[in-house]
């Protein structure tokens, strides 16, 4: 299958070792990897923070760069919630149906990592292979936005050597909330310190989630503490091979 | 429109900064919040249909509001057919002026009221004391927060801010015929206060109320409760005064079935409340002589125009919103600056006050879209969607004033992010930069505004490429 990659702004500049691991990862697995070139950002910091004028050419953009390709797959679920659940309201309001015909269009074929395995390619088994305890973050955006259930914990139940170990209190929010991280900067820190003492609890050697901006903020705090937890996108896991 | 006991309070981070300096009042929410989390997810479980009833509240409550006017002049008919009086109150200064005029001419220097948000959001005891009214809380949390010279901080348990031994020592200090001695046993407390209440509710002569539904068909007025202190203001008294939100209208007795199913199980976790008291204008020789209905608009209306913004009409007030919500969990609900804290407050509040304030303009943004409310609403209120909406208010509101810092940096931050070519250029420019980070690859300070976030994290050094370039130079360019 031919699948366009949409790496996103925030892992595109910061975290491109996961952009690295899905090319690999579904080339090992046989498909075909592009990257448009002309792609930018989802608009989804302009949308949440109000700016919603600035917002449209952005979503303008998406459907430019990515409006010929059947399947499109980013590493970050809430990048595409924001694609598949407000680019087409965004155009509406704008007063564009032209271009909210076409993002609704575009909408159902953006996937993130799991749900792209899972319920589109039909893969469990990836052949992974991770000799750590493991535990799991699930997204505020990827388990209630995109619901994409249980897709990444069956993922990561059938990567060899890893130990998925429970993370107590998983369904709730790290604190992130794009700009709320600065506005409400002291929230934040309390909602990532009861995240990172629940990591810690667990035992897991590694962190994982399906949203780099989560592990940004969950990784920052542990290293910040000198904890001996590392953060890893799923991705990355999925891609490690014997 | 205005809420006067909360006017001039500081934005909302201000405000939250001091609850999370209060490591006792974080205790006492954690505690409560994930106790009623727990029973109420247990008590949502029993009901197979449960997505259904909540689909048929929301389609109930949507029907009503697309209809407010027809169901608002039948309530008024029926009510005043069956021998009530009703009011109409544009806002809150409105709505107090016609409870004090009513209360002077039953002859009365004192209420005992019912537990009510909806006057609380009119500052009604503050408005009444004013003209030398005193009112009495009758709720026992709402007592303890009277008591306490205190502000509610949960739409259903006011003091969830209070352990028992912050109340023992309340009621000590505040209550005039506290027994010595007294402990900060639940049942000793409880026990306190119904001697405390009960003369108050045997020498009244006005009670005055709110109500959590209004039948249209029948002119009744419905209020739920868990304790009877209600039902004793809502008998006892000679003269009942009801101030109601005109949100709270239902067409008839089939649609309150439906809430009826939604409410307790939401609020207090029980599958039927212990008290729920009904009345239908006055009946001779049966509580109440004299029934007044204040029907209170104070914003709704505006609320109403807005086609995203009115789905928070739909709230019956259950506060599960607010036990659910990691940020009310920490922050506690003052807060929020107003009776309605937590996720509904912060999406209602500054519908009904606007957006021109500190705290209002600030409320919008007190979330991080988690969407744990809208998941557990049960009138399918989703509040993240009305969040945002609310936010781009508030950017276009300050959209008249030329230098606003934060509009700047998003107005730069969007020409850059729009164009891949322009993000690339920024992307070196980082990766340039990394040098000054030193060789940790982690980043320990920033300035402002980001040092906000270096204060209790670390960010992450740019790496010696982005993705786009690493592609540009393995994968051979565009495609």
């Amino acid at each position: 299958m031919r699948i366009a990659l949409f790496i996103t702004c925030l892992t595109d500049t910061l975290f491109p070792d996961t952009g690295k691991a899905i090319t690999s990862l579904l080339e090992r697995l046989g498909h075909e990897v592009v990257f448009p070139a002309g792609q930018a950002c989802c608009g989804q910091m302009h949308f949440n923070s109000g700016y919603r004028r600035e917002t449209v050419p952005m979503v303008r953009g998406f459907a430019r760069t990515f409006g010929g390709f059947d399947a499109i797959v980013t590493p970050s679920a809430s990048c595409a919630a924001m694609v598949r659940e407000y680019h087409p309201a965004v155009a509406a309001e704008a007063g564009d149906a032209g271009l909210a015909r076409e993002a609704a269009e575009i909408a159902p074929r953006v996937h993130e990592v799991s749900g792209l395995l899972v319920n589109v390619l039909g893969m469990v088994d990836v052949g992974a292979y991770f000799p750590y305890r493991v535990a799991y973050h699930p997204s505020c955006h990827s388990l209630r936005l995109l619901r994409v259930g249980d897709a990444p914990l069956r993922l990561l139940r059938a990567v060899r050597g890893l130990d998925l170990v429970d993370l107590p209190g998983a369904e709730q929010c790290c604190g992130f909330g794009g700009t709320f991280a600065i506005k409400n900067a002291g929230t934040s820190a309390a909602m990532c310190a009861d995240k990172v003492a629940a990591v810690r609890g667990s035992g897991a050697q590694v962190l994982c989630s399906s949203d780099n901006s989560c592990l940004m903020n969950i990784g920052g705090t542990l290293t910040r503490q000198r904890a001996d937890v590392t953060v890893r996108h799923l991705a990355e896991i999925l891609a490690s091979a014997p | 429109m205005s809420m006067p006991t909360y006017l001039g309070l500081p934005a909302f981070p201000e405000a939250a900064a001091t609850a999370l300096g209060n490591d006792q009042l974080r205790r006492n929410l954690a505690h409560a919040t994930t106790t009623i989390r727990i029973k109420r997810a247990a008590a949502v479980a029993e009901l197979a249909d449960w997505q259904q009833l909540r689909a048929a509240g929301k389609a109930i409550k949507d029907h009503t509001l697309a209809h407010l006017d027809t169901y608002l002049a039948r309530l008024e008919e029926r009510v005043t057919d069956a021998g009530g009086h009703v009011h109409w109150a544009r806002d809150a200064a409105e709505a107090n002026g016609i409870v004090a005029a009513l209360v002077r001419a039953a002859g009365a220097d004192s209420v005992v009221k019912v537990k009510s948000m909806t006057t609380q959001e009119t500052g009604l005891n503050e408005a009444l004391a004013a003209e030398h009214i005193t009112a009495l809380e009758t709720d026992l949390a709402e007592l303890i927060v009277q008591l306490g010279h205190d502000q509610p901080s949960h739409i259903l348990v006011p003091a969830i801010h209070r352990n028992r031994t912050e109340i023992r020592d309340i009621f000590l200090a505040e209550m005039a015929d506290v027994p010595s001695g007294l402990t900060d046993a639940p049942a000793e407390l409880a026990a306190a206060a119904r001697v405390h209440l009960r003369r108050a509710f045997l020498s009244a002569k006005v009670g005055v109320s709110g109500a959590n539904f209004a039948i249209a068909d029948t002119g009744t007025l419905v209020v739920v409760e868990s304790e009877g202190n209600g039902r004793m203001c809502l008998t006892l008294p000679e003269t009942l005064i009801s101030v109601v939100g005109i949100e709270k209208v239902l067409p008839s007795w089939r649609d309150l079935e439906v809430f009826l199913a939604l409410l307790p199980r939401s609020s207090t976790a029980e599958r039927m409340n212990p008290y729920t008291s009904t009345w239908t204008g006055v009946r001779p020789g049966d509580g109440p002589r004299d029934f007044h209905l204040v029907l209170l608009d104070n914003g709704r209306t505006d609320a109403l125009a807005d086609t995203i913004g009115r789905q928070a009409l739909r709230c019956i007030r259950c506060s599960a919103c607010l036990n659910v919500c990691p940020v009310y969990e920490r922050v506690g609900g003052h807060a929020y600056g107003s009776p309605y804290p937590g996720p509904i407050g912060a999406i209602i509040t500054p519908q009904l006050r606007g957006v021109t304030s500190p705290i209002d303009a600030s409320l919008p943004y007190a979330s991080t879209l988690c969407g744990a409310c809208y998941e557990v609403c049960p009138v399918a209120i989703n509040i993240p969607e009305a969040l945002v909406h609310l936010r781009g208010e508030v950017v276009d509101a300050q959209r008249s004033s030329p230098l606003h810092a934060e509009r700047i940096v998003m107005g730069l931050a969007a020409w850059v992010l729009r164009s891949g070519r322009r993000l690339g250029l920024a992307q070196r420019a980082a990766s340039a930069s990394r040098v000054l980070v030193g060789r940790s690859g982690r980043i320990r300070r920033l300035p402002p505004p980001l040092s906000a976030w270096t204060k209790t994290r670390d960010a992450p050094a740019p790496p010696p490429e982005s993705f786009r370039a690493w592609w540009a130079r393995t994968h051979g360019g565009t495609q």
